[in-house]
């Protein structure tokens, strides 16, 4: 049963790029795209770096694929699928995430 | 028992050790027993940059061979053991230390020593030659106490001396004989625009003079008494008035010898000997005694030839060089003198810019038979190869030469060539073995370099060489892709146009006019940093917070657990006793990791993210600013103290360096940028080693540019001597904006300069000459960027918005628990993952 946490405002959010918040002990990436009106959140967690740091990368697109890059070594995690782009079989976890009115909710 | 026959080389120089290096490469190898004696220490190194010993090579640098090359290949090496006679009869060599060696084959490349004219006094104190790295450290040991140094010879090898005695400090004179410099390769007028030239540097020159006497100077050691009864006091004398060939050994064994020296070889290096050769300096062939390493490296190969039974014979060289003496281009192509035939000349003079030009046409003004380049050697490569392979000249040979119009033709292209066209001739490889190399693979010149080893030498044919390989990749179909992503289809020199043509000021506008997509890693902090140099905003305003590397958005440097390192600016590393304690006060507070950087400042390690704005509130509180660190920026300008304390300085280096830290700070550009400042040349900055390097001499600032140490060192190049402060900023200033437009993404200056098509001569042309008209805009550029300059982390630390993205959680207060410290030698470090395992178990028990 999923249910949905408010965790924040879409004002806490940042344009184009990502925040991490905490939600029940867990570190969730949260990336926003204004222009699109989308969120996607993923594990703040990089696991080739073994360090919480997704949600400061650099957003973008490969090959029209939403991507994160990590900002310590730059492998791109899919920011629909969570797949590691660069290693085979590496991912990280996808959470369920909406706006609503004016908070950001999300599901772990 | 050794069954082989042997071959013995005597004289490990360079061209001894190319004929080694190359015989150990064909099946000659092994018919052969090998043994070699070397007079030297040391084995062969590079006589032909020997000047660079003083420019902060050392001898290692210099070597010619590879570590264990002897051992690798079977060759016995006798280090420091010279052979001093040779037995035809017995067919045996001695060695000084008495070791008798029997041959088979022998070959003599025992090269040649320096001519010291038979002056009364020449063998007095402090008068050396320019041949040996020994010779070398004898100069070095007397410019310690000397002031004053002298070259006897104004020719290739005497311009390069003087070279030497002004890195180390010397007033330099040249004496010179002949009433021109570089007589053998110059006309009259070439040979005064390199004077000027090198007087302009400082050096006095000094022609028409023969030295009758050295004797006992009054201020100096030594003093040099001239037939036209002048005198020069100086304390050391450097004799390179020419060579002579090492030729005692075949002289004492009866071997044929030129009239005046030089064992006599014919077009199979053999000498009147079948069973000896002489290759290199030491031989005469065709009554010529060559006096570069190519002819004798040819000489080498055609032995290998020979001893492999193979048809092959030296018929000479081409004497065509060039160089740069002491910063200046000259370059002498065949007939430099039109000595031949009806020859006819076109010269071209401009004494405003320094450079002369001088063609030798055939009678029938098809082919060209000579050139003389002085100031500017840029087509020495497309005139070398008119000469060389008789390639018909264009209607009026002398748009050669003229400066640069709509319709003068194009630099000689690679496809004019034939496939026989030598292009790299100190290892003569043709246009046809680049291109089977790059039918074989080579897609860039550093692979081509590595596989056939063209433009390894002088490096004169390095440009010829890149566009030969462009030539032959655009032939085979290869298209090169300059794109910088695949969201925008430009280099980053084209986007640096649009955007400042355009006057475009965000990645989304740049993205919605010339690009596709949403970007990526790569283009928007590239854009970011673009925009930066353009208009110097604030990096963290919304609309370019999005583009920065995680480093610039939180103006810190991350580090692998996640946190941060913090670096205030110490401007040219002087910091005062109460600053310094605030450093200390603000990192014991915070539990920093504290270490001194190689840029003369100080980096607190271990900051979280949410400390970053309360440290930095405490930091500009105390007087600092931010250092930039992370950023491609400006980093520091290193210094010693000058002449200010140390008893060697000759200007104040520390309030140069300071200046210029305070003046470039904040310059966003395509990497890094470091600075140096030494004030006085023992170089305790470093200043060699950094984009922008400045020495203080007596005559002025000298400026060195696109150094680099870390992963691939390279030695700045002297890029203009004696200036003024004010004329040095302002070639710093041109010479950064012009980095700043025309550099690839992450391109340090060092790289930058090694892919500018004209290299070191060109980037002088457009930043001292001004060649391409710009200088006014890049001034303009810079100081545009130092009048905008704000302190990043003072405009964030006032500004609500910002500090909102300087916590961990967007809500929670808690700090990430992924990060754990332990302690290790007193101060605080990450832990590793079995510590914080450990850690873990800790905390939840």
């Amino acid at each position: 049963m999923t249910t949905w946490q408010t965790v924040c405002e879409v004002t806490d959010l940042q344009a184009d790029a990502g925040v991490c918040a905490l939600v029940d002990g867990v570190q969730v990436a949260i990336f926003y795209l204004p222009a699109e009106a989308a969120v996607f959140a993923l594990g703040n967690y990089d696991p080739l770096a073994d360090a919480n740091v997704l949600a400061r990368g650099i957003i973008g697109d490969i090959g029209g694929e939403l991507v994160v890059a990590s900002p310590l070594y730059k492998q791109h995690f899919s920011l629909s699928t969570g797949a590691c782009l660069e290693a085979d079989g590496v991912a990280v976890p996808v959470y369920p995430v909406r706006i609503a009115g004016a908070g950001v909710q999300v599901c772990v | 028992m050794n069954t082989k026959p042997t071959l013995v080389v005597i004289g490990n120089g360079m061209v001894g050790q190319h004929f080694l290096a190359n015989l150990v490469l064909s099946p000659m190898k092994d018919e052969y027993h090998i043994v070699t004696f070397c007079e030297e220490p040391r084995p062969a190194y590079d006589r032909v940059h020997l000047s660079e010993f003083f420019s902060g090579k050392t001898a290692e640098d210099l070597s010619l061979v590879e570590p264990g090359f002897f051992e690798q290949h079977g060759i016995t090496l006798h280090l420091g053991d010279k052979a001093v006679s040779i037995d035809r009869a017995s067919k045996t060599v001695m060695s000084a230390r008495g070791i008798e060696i029997a041959y088979d084959k022998l070959v003599l490349a025992t090269g040649s020593y320096p001519f010291v004219p038979p002056v009364p006094g020449h063998d007095r104190p402090q008068c050396l030659v320019y041949r040996t790295i020994e010779d070398l450290v004898a100069m070095q040991a007397a410019a310690q106490s000397g002031k004053v140094g002298v070259v006897v010879g104004g020719g290739l090898l005497g311009l390069e001396a003087a070279k030497a005695l002004t890195d180390l400090g010397l007033k330099t004179h040249v004496v010179e004989f002949a009433p021109r410099l570089m007589a053998v390769q110059l006309d009259e007028a070439g040979g005064a625009l390199l004077r000027r030239k090198i007087e302009d540097l400082g050096v006095t020159v000094h022609t028409n003079k023969n030295t009758s006497l050295i004797t006992d100077g009054e201020n100096c050691v030594n003093k040099m008494c001239f037939a036209d009864g002048t005198e020069l006091e100086t304390d050391l004398v450097l004799f390179s008035a020419g060579i002579r060939p090492r030729d005692e050994l075949a002289r004492l064994c009866g071997l044929d010898m030129g009239a005046r020296g030089g064992i006599s070889i014919n077009n199979q290096c053999q000498t009147s000997d079948a069973d000896i050769y002489a290759i290199g300096e030491c031989a005469l062939w065709n009554g010529m005694i060559y006096g570069l390493v190519a002819p004798g490296y040819a000489m080498a190969r055609t032995v290998i030839a020979h001893l492999a039974g193979k048809y092959a014979s030296f018929m000479g060289a081409d004497m065509s060089t060039k160089l740069k003496l002491m910063g200046v281009d000259v370059a002498s192509i065949g007939d430099a003198h039109a000595k031949s035939q009806g020859a006819l000349v076109y010269s071209y003079q401009n004494d405003d810019s320094g450079i002369y030009k001088r063609l030798v046409v055939s009678q029938d003004k098809q082919f060209l038979l000579g050139a003389v380049l002085v100031g500017d050697a840029s087509s020495y490569g497309t005139l070398l190869q008119y000469c060389l392979n008789g390639i018909e000249l264009p209607e009026n040979p002398e748009t050669l030469i003229l400066p640069a119009s709509a319709d003068a033709p194009v630099a000689l292209g690679a496809d004019a060539l034939p496939g026989s066209a030598q292009i790299c001739s100190c290892f003569d490889i043709s246009k046809e073995a680049i291109c089977q190399a790059v039918s074989a693979g080579c897609t860039t010149v550093d692979q081509l370099k590595a596989e056939t080893k063209a433009a390894t030498g002088c490096g004169g044919c390095a440009s010829l060489v890149k566009s030969v390989l462009n030539a032959e990749l655009t032939q085979q179909g290869y298209t090169v892709n300059t794109d910088l992503c695949e969201h925008f289809a430009y280099t980053r020199q084209d986007l640096f146009s649009l955007v400042k043509v355009g006057g475009i000021k965000t990645f989304a506008d740049l993205l919605a006019q010339h690009g596709k997509g949403k970007g990526c890693e790569i283009c928007k902090p590239a854009v970011a940093s673009i925009l930066a140099s353009c208009w110097n905003d604030y990096i963290l305003k919304p609309e370019h917070a999005h583009l920065q590397d995680t480093n610039d958005a939180f103006l810190a440097n991350i580090q692998k657990d996640g946190t941060y390192s913090v670096v205030p600016r110490v401007a040219g590393g002087e910091i005062t006793p109460d600053k310094l304690i605030a450093l200390g006060q603000v990192a014991k507070k915070y539990q920093l990791y504290t270490k001194i950087t190689g840029g003369q400042r100080v980096d607190l390690f271990g900051a979280r993210l949410e400390q970053l704005p309360p440290i930095w509130a405490e930091l500009i509180a105390a007087g600092f600013e931010t250092g930039h660190a992370y950023g491609k920026s400006l980093r520091t300008v290193k210094s010693c103290v000058g002449s200010v304390w140390c008893r060697y300085g000759v200007d104040d280096s520390a309030a140069l360096a300071i200046e210029l830290e305070n003046r470039y700070k904040g310059l966003r550009s395509p990497h890094k940028l470091k600075f140096g400042v030494s004030g006085c040349t023992r170089e305790c900055a470093e200043a060699q080693s950094k984009d922008i390097g400045v020495i203080a001499t007596e005559n002025g600032w000298n400026l060195y540019v696109c150094g680099n140490g870390g992963m691939r060192p390279r030695h700045a190049d002297l890029f203009a001597t004696a200036l003024d402060k004010a004329t040095l900023i302002q070639y710093i200033d041109r010479l950064l904006g012009f980095y700043v437009r025309t550099a690839d993404r992450l391109q340090r200056t060092s790289v930058w300069l090694e892919a500018l098509e004209g290299g070191l001569g060109y980037l002088k042309a457009v930043v001292i000459d001004d060649k391409l008209g710009i200088c006014g805009q890049l001034e303009e550029h810079i100081q545009q960027v130092v009048d905008s300059y704000q302190c990043e982390w003072q405009t964030t630390l006032q500004d609500e918005d910002k500090l909102k993205r300087f916590r961990h959680f967007v809500n929670s207060d808690r700090s990430d628990d992924n990060v754990v410290f332990v302690e290790e030698r007193g101060q605080l470090r990450p832990a590793d993952a079995n510590e914080r395992k450990h850690y873990q178990i800790v905390e939840t028990v």
